[in-house]
C-alpha cells in the first residue's frame, strides 16, 4: 500500500488491471434456435484481452486523457498544423443520428441529406481555392496529396507524355509527405534549394523546368510562413513547360478569403480540413484531404464526387477517375464538421480568420525576435520560424530543450526540427483562435526561456519537471522495440 | 453577430482594440498591410459563399439537413458489404470526446502525450491478439487503403510487381488496391481460385469473410501464397475475429481490416480505421506510425532531492522509416491517420472483453442464421449459400434482385445490396442481406412478413 493514497488509475496497462470474471457490458443472451457453428478449425479458442468492469474502464481511460494536453488545455502552437479551437456544435452536428446512421451504400434517395451537405461543401471549397472541381474523397492530407499526384499521373499518361515526364520538382522547405508522395506515385523528386528569402532559387528552378517535369509540387504560403514570391510567374513558367502545378494547401489558413490557388495558375491543390477548418485533430486524425482542381482535371478526381441531377444529389464517378481512395466515400463525419464551421464562419468570419492568425504571428514574431535568430527574417504570414542555433553555439542549449521548458510553462511546444532548411528549428503557429493575452503570454516565455538559458541552462536539459514524465529514452525505445503487451511471464 | 469594436466572431478572440494595438506593436497601419507580400491582381477576390449562421441558426439548417435521411434510426435495413450496424458500448463516446483526446494531435512531445500514447499501444496490443500477428502499427486510414498499404509491403519485400486479390473481394477493397498500384506501377489480378497465385506476385489478398459473406479458410488460402513465395494478406473483419480462427495464426502474414463500425458507427461510410498488423520481420517495411515502451532518462526526484526509479512511457518509434525523415525513400506518405478511431474501437473491444467479444460475435451468427432459416421457409424464397457464413448471406426470390430490392423499398425496408450482376453463380439473381447483433428482432420480423406478402402476391 502505498500510504493509503489513492492508486494512479493510469499507471498500468489495462491487461495488467485485468481480473478474470470482470466485465463491462452485458451481450444479450440467445435463446433461440441454435445454429451450428463451422467446422472448429476456422473458430479461434479463445482471445486474450483484459477483464475490467465499467467503472474501472472509465477510470483507466480518464487517467489516461489527464496525461494528454489538447487545444482545449492551452495554447497549442504546433507549427503547420494549425492547432485551432474546435467548435463543439460541429460534434453535436456530426452526432445528429440522421447523419451518424446513414449507411455507405444506401440509395442515393434515402440519404439525400448527406448528400446535400457534401455538395454544399464540394461547392464552398471550390470557392474558396477558386478551383472548378473538387472530390472529398481522401482521408487525410497526405492522402489527398496521393490523389492529386496520381490525377497528374493520369492526366499525362492521356497526353502520352508520361514516359518522358518523370520528375516532380519539389522545394527543400517542403513537408516530407510531399516527395514520399510523388514517390508513391512513381515519380522521381528532384529538390529545389530554398533562396535567403525563403522562396524557391529562380536559376535552379528555371534550369530544372524542362520536358521531363511532371509536375511542380509547392506549397503556399511556404513551411517558412512566408509567401512564395511570384508563384503566378512561376506558375506560368510550369505550364510553358507543360508540367502541372500542385499546391499543397496545408497552409491555407494564412490566406482564407484573400488569396485563390486557382487565380494564381494552380492545377490541382489538397487542403487539410482538420487544419484550415477546424475539425478536432483527435491526437492524430481522423482527417479529411479533399483535392480541387481545374476543369481540365477534373475527369481524373478520386470517386465518388456528388453531383446535382434533377433536384436530387448523387454520388458519381468522374469520367476518367484515378479509383477510390477508400473502401467508401471519405471521411463523411469530419466533413459534416467542416460544412458547418464554413456556415458559421462565411466569408467575412473566414477573412477575419486568416486576418488575425496573421495578426497573431507577427506579433509573436514581434515580441520574440530579439530573443532567438531567425533566418529568414519576417514579417510572416500565418507562422513564424525561429532557430536555437545561438542558444546552442552560445550556452550549449538545443531547440529540443527549449521545447521541454516550455512544458514546464504550461504551453505546447511549437514544431521542432522542421523545416530541415533551418537549424535548431522552432516554428510556431499561434492560429487565429488564440487571444492577445495569450499569445503575449507565450511570447513572456519564450524570452523568459532564451534568458535561462544564458543563466541557468540546466533548467532547459532537465526539463520537463511538471509534466507526468519526464524526457523519455527514445534511443533505447527503438533499439529493443517492445511494440504490444505480453504476459509478465511469457 | 459581432459589434462594432466587437471580437469578428465568437472562434476568434481578438477585439478591434486588441487588434488596434498589435497593429500598433507591428507599425501598421492596416491589417491589409500583412498581406501586402500578395500578388495585388489576384488579393481579396470575390468568393461566393453563403452568409454566416449563428449556432441556433446552424442547427436549424442541419437538422433539416439531418432529417432528409431516411435510412438509420428506426428504419429497417440490411445493408452489410462492408459496413456493418453494432452495438457500440456506450461508454465509448463518452470517453473519447473527452478533449484531451480529441483536441491534441500527434504525439510529438511524449511528456504530455502520453494519453495518446499509452491508448496506441493499448490499440497495438488489441490488434496483435485479435490478429494474431506480432506487431501493429496505429492505424491506417480505412480497411482498404490498408490492404493497399499491404500490398505495398509485399511487392517491396518481394521485388515482384504484381499482387492477386481472390474472389468475391468487395469492389471497395479491389478498386483502392488498383488506385494504389497505379501508383507504384503494380498489376493487380483479380483471381477467382487461390492456385492461381503464381510466382509473378508479391501477395494473395483474401477477405475475411469475402464478400458475399462466406467464411475462408484462411489456412489453405495462406499455403498457396507460400507455395507460390508470395505473402498472404488477410482482410478481415476484426468484430468476426471474435469467434474466428485469428488469421495470423493461420499462416497469413499481413492482416488488414475494418474498424470503424466497433468504434462509433457507419457516418456514412467514414471516418474509417484501416487495421494493420504483420509478422516482426516485416516491422522496417511497416507504413505509418508506431508506439514503444521505454522509460524516463532519469527517476523524478523524491523530497531529499534524490533520483527515483525511471518511470515506464510510450513514444513514436522507429520513426527512421517515416515520410518526414525519409522523405521520398519512405515506405509510405502516410501521417496522420486515425488516432482517435482506433482509441474508441480498443475501447470498445475491451468494454467487450474476451468473453463479451466472442458472444457477441456469436450472437451476430445465431441472429443472422436465424433470419436466413426464415426467410428460406418461405416457399418463393432461397438462400443460395457456398459455404459456412458469417453474418451476410444471399438472398433469391421469385423475381429480379432489383425488383425485389424495389418492392421492399416500397414497404420502408432498405434490402440488401444488389449483387446480381457479379460473376459467382450463387451472386445470380440475389441480394446480399446482413443482419448483425445489433438488428432489433422486430426489424427482421418486419422482413419476414414484407418478403412474404411479396411472394403471396405474385
Amino acid at each position: 500500500m502505498n500510504g493509503g493514497a489513492s492508486e494512479d488509475f493510469g499507471a498500468r496497462l489495462s491487461f495488467d488491471r485485468s481480473e478474470p470474471g470482470r466485465r463491462a457490458v452485458d451481450v444479450p443472451r440467445w435463446d433461440g434456435e441454435l445454429a451450428a457453428f463451422p467446422d472448429a478449425r476456422l473458430l479461434r479458442e479463445g482471445v486474450r484481452l483484459p477483464e475490467l468492469s465499467q467503472p474501472g474502464l472509465v477510470r483507466y481511460y480518464t487517467a489516461l486523457s489527464q496525461r494528454n494536453y489538447g487545444v482545449d488545455s492551452g495554447t497549442y502552437p504546433l507549427g503547420s498544423c494549425t492547432m485551432k479551437y474546435n467548435p463543439k456544435v460541429n460534434e453535436a452536428i456530426a452526432a445528429l443520428p440522421g447523419f451518424a446512421d446513414a449507411h455507405p451504400l444506401a440509395p442515393a434517395e434515402d440519404v439525400q441529406g448527406t448528400l446535400e451537405v457534401l455538395h454544399g461543401l464540394q461547392r464552398a471549397l471550390a470557392a474558396i481555392t477558386g478551383m472548378a472541381a473538387v472530390s472529398l474523397a481522401p482521408a487525410a492530407g497526405a492522402q489527398g496529396e496521393l490523389a492529386g499526384i496520381l490525377m497528374v499521373k493520369r492526366a499525362l499518361e492521356q497526353r502520352g507524355e508520361l514516359a518522358r515526364r518523370r520528375r516532380v520538382l519539389v522545394p527543400d522547405s517542403a513537408h516530407g509527405t510531399n516527395p514520399a508522395t510523388a514517390a508513391m506515385a512513381g515519380f522521381e523528386v528532384t529538390q529545389i534549394p530554398s533562396q535567403t528569402d525563403g522562396s524557391m532559387d529562380d536559376d535552379v528552378l528555371a534550369r530544372e523546368l524542362d520536358d521531363t517535369v511532371a509536375a511542380l509540387m509547392v506549397t503556399v504560403p511556404n513551411t517558412l510562413g512566408l509567401w512564395e514570391h511570384g508563384i503566378e510567374d512561376i506558375a506560368r513558367q510550369a505550364h510553358e513547360a507543360g508540367a502541372l502545378m500542385y499546391g499543397d494547401g496545408a497552409n491555407l489558413n494564412a490566406v482564407l478569403g484573400r488569396v485563390r490557388f486557382g487565380d494564381l495558375g494552380f492545377d490541382v491543390v489538397h487542403l487539410n480540413l482538420h487544419k484550415s477548418f477546424s475539425t478536432p485533430h483527435g491526437g492524430g486524425g481522423p482527417g479529411a484531404g479533399p483535392v480541387c482542381c481545374t476543369a481540365e482535371l477534373a475527369p481524373y478526381l478520386p470517386a465518388p464526387v456528388v453531383e446535382a441531377r434533377e433536384g436530387a444529389f448523387v454520388l458519381a464517378r468522374p469520367e476518367r477517375s484515378i479509383g477510390q481512395m477508400q473502401q467508401f466515400h471519405g471521411s463523411v463525419g469530419v466533413l459534416l464538421r467542416a460544412y458547418a464551421y464554413i456556415r458559421a464562419l462565411g466569408l467575412e468570419g473566414l477573412r477575419a480568420v486568416s486576418e488575425n492568425a496573421v495578426l497573431n504571428a507577427n506579433y509573436l514574431w514581434r515580441l520574440v525576435r530579439e530573443h532567438y535568430d531567425l533566418p529568414y527574417g519576417g514579417p510572416v504570414l500565418h507562422e513564424v520560424v525561429f532557430s536555437g542555433s545561438r542558444q546552442r553555439r552560445e550556452h550549449s542549449v538545443r531547440t529540443y530543450d527549449i521545447a521541454k521548458r516550455l512544458i514546464d510553462y504550461g504551453f505546447h511546444p511549437p514544431t521542432v526540427y522542421f523545416p530541415l532548411i533551418v537549424d535548431e528549428a522552432l516554428m510556431i503557429e499561434p492560429t487565429e483562435t488564440e487571444s492577445r493575452e495569450s499569445v503575449e503570454a507565450l511570447a513572456a516565455a519564450l524570452v523568459a526561456i532564451a534568458e535561462e538559458a544564458e543563466a541557468h541552462p540546466e533548467l532547459l536539459h532537465e526539463a520537463p519537471v511538471t509534466a507526468p514524465l519526464g524526457r523519455l529514452d527514445e534511443t533505447a525505445a527503438a533499439r529493443r522495440p517492445v511494440l504490444r503487451w505480453q504476459p509478465a511471464e511469457a | 453577430m459581432s459589434e462594432p469594436g466587437g471580437s469578428p466572431h465568437p472562434y476568434i478572440p481578438n477585439t478591434a482594440s486588441d487588434r488596434a494595438l498589435i497593429l500598433e506593436r507591428l507599425e501598421l497601419a492596416s491589417a491589409g498591410a500583412l498581406f501586402a507580400d500578395l500578388p495585388e491582381a489576384y488579393r481579396d477576390p470575390h468568393i461566393e459563399l453563403p452568409p454566416a449562421l449563428t449556432e441556433p441558426d446552424l442547427l436549424r439548417l442541419v437538422r433539416q439537413q439531418a432529417g432528409k435521411n431516411r435510412d438509420g434510426g428506426d428504419r429497417p435495413s440490411f445493408l452489410g458489404a462492408g459496413a456493418y450496424r453494432r452495438s457500440v458500448p456506450s461508454i465509448v463516446p463518452y470517453l473519447v470526446t473527452r478533449s484531451e483526446f480529441m483536441t491534441a494531435y500527434t504525439p510529438y512531445q511524449p511528456e504530455i502525450s502520453q494519453g495518446t500514447l499509452q491508448t496506441a499501444f493499448e490499440y497495438q496490443s488489441v490488434v496483435c491478439e485479435l490478429t494474431g500477428l506480432d506487431v501493429s502499427n496505429t492505424g491506417l486510414y480505412d480497411g482498404a487503403s490498408a490492404t493497399a498499404e499491404a500490398c505495398l509491403l509485399a511487392a517491396r519485400v518481394t521485388g515482384r510487381s504484381a499482387v492477386a486479390l481472390l474472389e468475391p473481394v468487395h469492389p471497395g477493397i479491389l478498386e483502392v488496391v488498383r488506385t494504389y498500384a497505379y501508383g507504384a506501377n503494380v498489376r493487380v489480378d483479380a483471381v477467382r481460385d487461390a492456385s492461381e497465385v503464381s510466382a509473378e506476385h508479391a501477395c494473395l489478398v483474401v477477405q475475411q469473410p469475402d464478400f458475399l459473406g462466406t467464411i475462408v479458410d484462411v489456412e489453405r488460402v495462406a499455403e498457396a501464397a507460400h507455395a507460390a513465395g508470395a505473402l498472404c494478406v488477410v482482410n478481415a473483419d476484426p468484430f468476426a475475429l471474435g469467434m474466428l480462427r485469428a488469421p495470423g495464426d493461420a499462416g497469413a502474414d499481413v492482416v488488414t481490416g475494418e474498424g470503424r463500425d466497433l468504434a462509433g458507427g457507419l457516418q456514412f461510410g467514414g471516418p474509417s480505421l484501416g487495421l494493420f498488423a504483420a509478422r516482426n520481420e516485416y516491422l522496417r517495411q511497416f507504413p505509418g506510425r508506431i508506439v514503444g515502451r521505454t522509460r524516463e532518462l532519469h527517476g523524478p526526484r523524491d523530497g531529499g532531492g534524490h533520483e527515483q526509479a525511471p518511470r515506464t512511457g510510450y513514444v513514436l518509434t522507429l520513426q527512421a522509416r517515416e515520410q518526414f525523415i525519409r522523405r521520398e525513400r519512405a515506405t509510405s506518405n502516410v501521417s496522420t491517420a486515425q488516432a482517435l478511431i482506433a482509441l474508441a474501437f480498443t475501447i470498445a473491444v475491451q468494454a467487450l472483453g474476451p468473453r463479451g467479444l466472442r458472444e457477441a460475435a456469436e450472437l451476430c451468427y445465431q441472429r443472422a442464421h436465424e433470419a436466413a432459416r426464415r426467410i428460406e421457409a418461405l416457399p418463393a424464397f432461397e438462400v443460395p449459400s457456398s459455404g459456412p457464413w458469417f453474418q451476410e448471406f444471399l438472398v433469391r426470390g421469385p423475381m429480379r434482385a432489383p425488383e425485389l430490392h424495389r418492392r421492399l423499398a416500397e414497404r420502408g425496408i432498405a434490402a440488401g445490396l444488389d449483387v446480381s450482376q457479379r460473376d459467382e453463380p450463387e451472386a445470380r439473381d440475389a441480394l446480399l442481406f446482413c443482419v448483425t447483433e445489433a438488428t432489433p428482432p422486430e426489424h427482421v420480423d418486419a422482413l419476414i412478413d414484407a418478403l412474404r406478402e411479396i411472394g403471396d402476391t405474385l
